[in-house]
């Protein structure tokens, strides 16, 4: 087949307000002279040498497991999506429709996760991803943006949180936390705004808003493990990035800036990160390089990594074991995007006493689907998200297990969300769940 | 004087906590007769006083006499220990204290889930659903960001503005410390309500009232040195961003913008703005410095206007201090901390290799030794020296002009210096910091730093 048959994109169309209200503002002209702008401008040479290196061999389309969920269709093959996209727009300098840049949008913000497995098994190394990537960039500057995760993005915008979280809204849930704990932890302290403490932490705007208890959970781990911590009182808490998936970087730079800035004004040593994996990307591997710094003005640490430090220094002493058989689901930012594989098997390893493997595993695991951006694209697209995930579905249901440890916030939306619409009777667990429920606490009531 | 013309301020607008000499800025110093050379035990032990469950991180004041903390009474209840004495008033929360360069205590506090401030024991009157955000300046008011029934503004002194907002934050004072003002949004906004917000909910508010106009977003308001106007970034739609003064937007739109600083001689309004992928600076709209840096920002007037500062980078991870545009020779892959001398002609900054191995660079020069960490340059009112705190090895210690001092604390805040002399002679820095569980305060001279 031609990959310029390809038509799959029309035929699956889903309605979204946002997409509807951008494409009608639309014309050639405008797409072509931000065509032109993102990939002369701003991508470069990086794109150009995709572009012309891709032989069309299709080895990509067994990694990606839109494609393995739609029993190998081409259209969701990564080679197939670049091809009805980006490779589209550079064939034709941009001169396309306003309704093709609908079916685009749909495919780079909904059917493509950035998960990057596809870069391990393409011969040439084309990291589809990043492709996507582009395309939801020019997606942004032309205001084709689905409409739940734009208003995730203006939140960020508004707030510098994901969650439109209010300054004091995000104290008073320190406040209450460090309350709740003392009840089991007398002398328990939420520190904030400790200048040079050894690290601050930061996390996601969820965790204030929906899920108080792993700020609980956190806060005990470090004050029993005797860490000098701090939080952030104001804007620079939230390490989460959205307008880095609707291809808004100058938000992104903007969310990044107040980020390192906070930790650089405490004068810390380090920054420790929640259990979320978009937002270690955002902080450690793009928004920082967007800023113009090669690496990371601060230190940057995943929770997974943090954790296998206090349990490897003996900070952390274990009580017992979680006895019932877990699995491990990789993140892909912190797995493929990091490498944190090994530390994450030994810190689950010390806390379970039986674990089983996906297969594939580790870089080679299969992504949920949350982590890109896919599912801040709400309810409209959650439909083709879960078909999608049908090869996740596949592989978490022949561990046999019924629980699943995932360090990653949106890896649990996805994974949930996958659990329960293909009836797997699985639950998930945050590493920082376990520990707690593990861990000796000594200043315990 | 000490330090720059610009408050400072993060990427998202919170002030911030000024360190002790820099919050100095036009205020008295400590009393002359405590600037004889020497050390001063303030208190031989700050460990807890018998009842106190605990203790936290303790703060001195400015002229280094005082050393306070919030501890946790026998009753559960937490209060402000000052030296040997605890206010009077328990609490069920009190956080972000600070001493004012006038030496009252200030801290917020909370009983029954209603929220004040606390100043040297005595709460203000009324109480509040939530108060954060201290700021304070040379008027000596005490000013916070308040919600009182899911409203939102500011504080000044107990007085909350007349108008409350949905919501409010980026909040700013200015340099008189007399008035305020921050992003406020004006218009409720439903779950999802993406056309409304793009339509414009945000503005700035200025002693509580808020601009005639909205914006799609709003940040970092900051006052000119007349107390009067006040110039912000505003995003006008996803892809267009500019500042507005007092409401009115430049006639220029720009891929991206920093903060933006008024020049005190003319009151034209500078800021960095993205062009073609690089960074540049325009001065009311217009260019002026070339958008050839990889990254530019923290811009900061000399008081005559003559020069412009700002942190730059002329190479990709490569970042330095520029003049009037013109780099200084020194890069680094991190600089923080720009402060500018009182007549703005020299500037200090920090250097960092990511958050090690900090170095202290004045007017491009960089000083001797590679330092755990660094807090930010304090220039002498003369404009002739420079201090900073710096940390190594766990021992805290102050390098004057880049001669570290003979001795170190465990902890140190941050150096105080003397009043100005005509010469620069009998310059005089007041240390103040921990040692061996001691607070002290040391009025050193020159000869106390090695050669
Ligand atoms: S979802 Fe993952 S595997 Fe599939 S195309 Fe996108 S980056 Fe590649
Ligand atoms: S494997 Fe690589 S070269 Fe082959 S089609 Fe996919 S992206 Fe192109």
């Amino acid at each position: 087949m031609s990959a310029t048959e390809f038509s799959g994109i029309a035929e699956r169309r889903i309605e979204d307000a946002n997409l509807v209200r951008g494409v009608s503002a639309l014309t050639r002209e405008r797409i072509e002279r931000v065509v032109k702008a993102v990939t002369k401008g701003e991508a470069g040479a990086r794109l150009a040498v995709y572009h012309e290196t891709c032989m069309r061999c299709g080895m990509c389309a067994d990694a990606c497991h839109y494609c393995i969920s739609h029993d190998g269709d081409p259209t969701y093959s990564p080679v197939g999506k670049m091809e009805q996209t980006m490779w589209k727009l550079l064939r034709t300098g941009g001169k396309v429709d306003p309704d093709d840049i609908y079916g685009m949008a749909q495919i780079a913000y909904t059917e493509c996760n950035l998960c990057r497995r596809c870069v391990h098994y393409c011969p040439v190394g084309i990291d589809t991803g990043y492709v996507m990537g582009l395309v939801r960039r020019i997606c942004h500057r032309l205001g084709v943006v689905p409409l739940y995760i734009q208003d995730t993005a203006h939140s960020h915008s508004g707030t510098m949180n994901q969650m439109w979280v209010k300054d004091d809204e995000w104290l008073d849930s320190l406040v209450w936390q460090e309350d709740e704990a003392r009840g089991e932890i007398p002398a328990l302290r939420i520190p904030f705004d400790k200048e040079g403490a050894d690290f601050l932490y930061s996390v996601i705007a969820p965790e204030p808003k929906f899920r108080t208890q792993l700020i609980y959970q956190a806060a005990v781990i470090f004050d029993q493990a005797g860490v000098d911590w701090t939080m952030p009182s104001a804007p620079g808490w939230d390490n989460s990035d959205m307008c880095m998936f609707t291809g808004d970087y100058e938000m992104m730079g903007r969310l990044k800036r107040c980020h390192f800035e906070m930790a650089q004004k405490l004068k810390v040593r380090r920054i420790v990160m929640g259990e979320c994996g978009h937002a270690f990307r955002s902080v450690y591997d793009v928004g920082n390089r967007w800023l113009g710094w090669k690496n990371h003005p601060v230190p940057i640490v995943h929770s997974v990594e943090f954790f296998w430090e206090l349990l490897t220094e003996g900070k952390i002493k274990l009580a017992k074991k979680f006895d019932e058989p877990v699995t491990i689901h990789d993140p892909c930012n912190i797995i493929r995007g990091r490498g944190l594989m090994d530390k994450l098997r030994e810190v689950t390893h010390a806390l379970c006493s039986n674990v089983v493997e996906m297969s594939p595993t580790r870089e080679h695991n299969l992504c949920c689907c949350a982590g890109g951006g896919v599912i801040n694209c709400g309810p409209p697209f959650k439909g083709v998200r879960l078909a999608g995930n049908k090869a996740k579905a596949d592989q978490l249901a022949a561990t046999g297990v019924h629980t699943v440890v995932a360090p990653c916030h949106n890896c649990h939306g996805g994974l949930e969300d996958i659990i329960h619409h293909y009836k797997l009777g699985m639950h998930t667990k945050f590493l920082g769940d376990l520990i707690y429920d593990c861990m000796e606490k000594p200043g315990a009531a | 004087m000490s330090t720059s013309t610009a408050t400072p301020q993060t990427a998202h607008g919170q002030p911030e906590a000024p360190p002790a000499a820099h919050a100095a800025a036009g205020l008295p110093h400590p009393d002359p007769g405590d600037w004889e050379p020497g050390r001063r035990v303030i208190a031989p032990s700050f460990a807890p006083l018998p009842g106190h469950q605990w203790q936290e991180e303790p703060l001195m004041s400015h002229d280094g006499m005082h050393v306070a903390a919030v501890v946790r009474q026998e009753d559960d209840s937490f209060t402000m220990r000052v030296d040997d004495e605890v206010w009077d008033a328990g609490f069920d929360k009190v956080w972000s204290p600070r001493f004012l360069p006038d030496g009252r205590l200030v801290a917020i506090v909370q009983q029954d889930g209603e929220w004040t401030v606390a100043v040297d024991g005595e709460t203000w009157p009324d109480t509040y659903g939530f108060i954060w955000s201290l700021l304070h300046g040379p008027a000596g008011k005490v000013i916070a960001a308040v919600q009182q029934d899911m409203r939102y503004g500011m504080i000044v002194d107990g007085e909350p503005w007349e108008t409350l907002y949905e919501n409010a934050n980026n909040f700013a004072l200015s340099p008189d410390g007399r008035r305020t003002a921050a992003v406020v949004q004006t218009v409720p906004l439903g779950q999802a309500d993406i056309e409304t917000f793009t339509r414009g909910v945000y503005s700035v508010a200025v002693d509580g009232e808020a601009w005639g106009r909205n914006f799609m977003n709003v940040w970092t308001p900051v006052f000119d040195n007349r107390n009067d106007r006040v110039a912000a970034q505003v995003r006008l739609s996803h892809s267009e961003y500019t500042v507005a003064v007092n409401g009115a937007p430049w006639p220029a739109t720009f891929p991206c913008v920093w903060e933006p600083c008024f020049d005190p001689a003319t009151g034209a309004v500078a800021a960095p703005v993205r062009k073609d992928g690089r960074w540049g600076m325009a001065l009311d709209g217009t260019l002026l410095w070339e958008a050839r840096f990889f990254q530019c920002w923290t811009p900061a007037w000399s008081p005559d206007g003559r020069h412009l500062w700002a942190i730059v980078a002329p190479r990709y991870g490569s970042f330095t201090v520029a003049r009037d545009a013109s780099p200084w020779p020194f890069a680094a892959p991190v600089v923080t901390d720009l402060v500018l001398s009182p007549d703005g002609a020299r500037a200090a900054a920090l250097a960092s290799h990511d958050n090690a191995a900090w170095q202290v660079v004045v007017d491009g020069v960089v000083w001797p030794g590679r330092w755990d960490m660094a807090w930010r340059p304090v220039f002498s009112p003369c404009g002739r020296h420079v201090a900073v705190r710096v940390k190594d090895r766990g021992r805290e210690t102050v390098l004057l002009d880049g001669r570290p001092w003979r001795e170190a604390f465990t902890t140190a805040w941050d150096p105080v210096f003397g009043p100005a002399t005509a010469n620069g002679a009998g310059m005089a820095v007041l240390l103040r910091g921990i040692r061996d569980g001691a607070c002290e305060r040391w009025v050193a001279t020159p000869d106390d730093f090695r050669a």
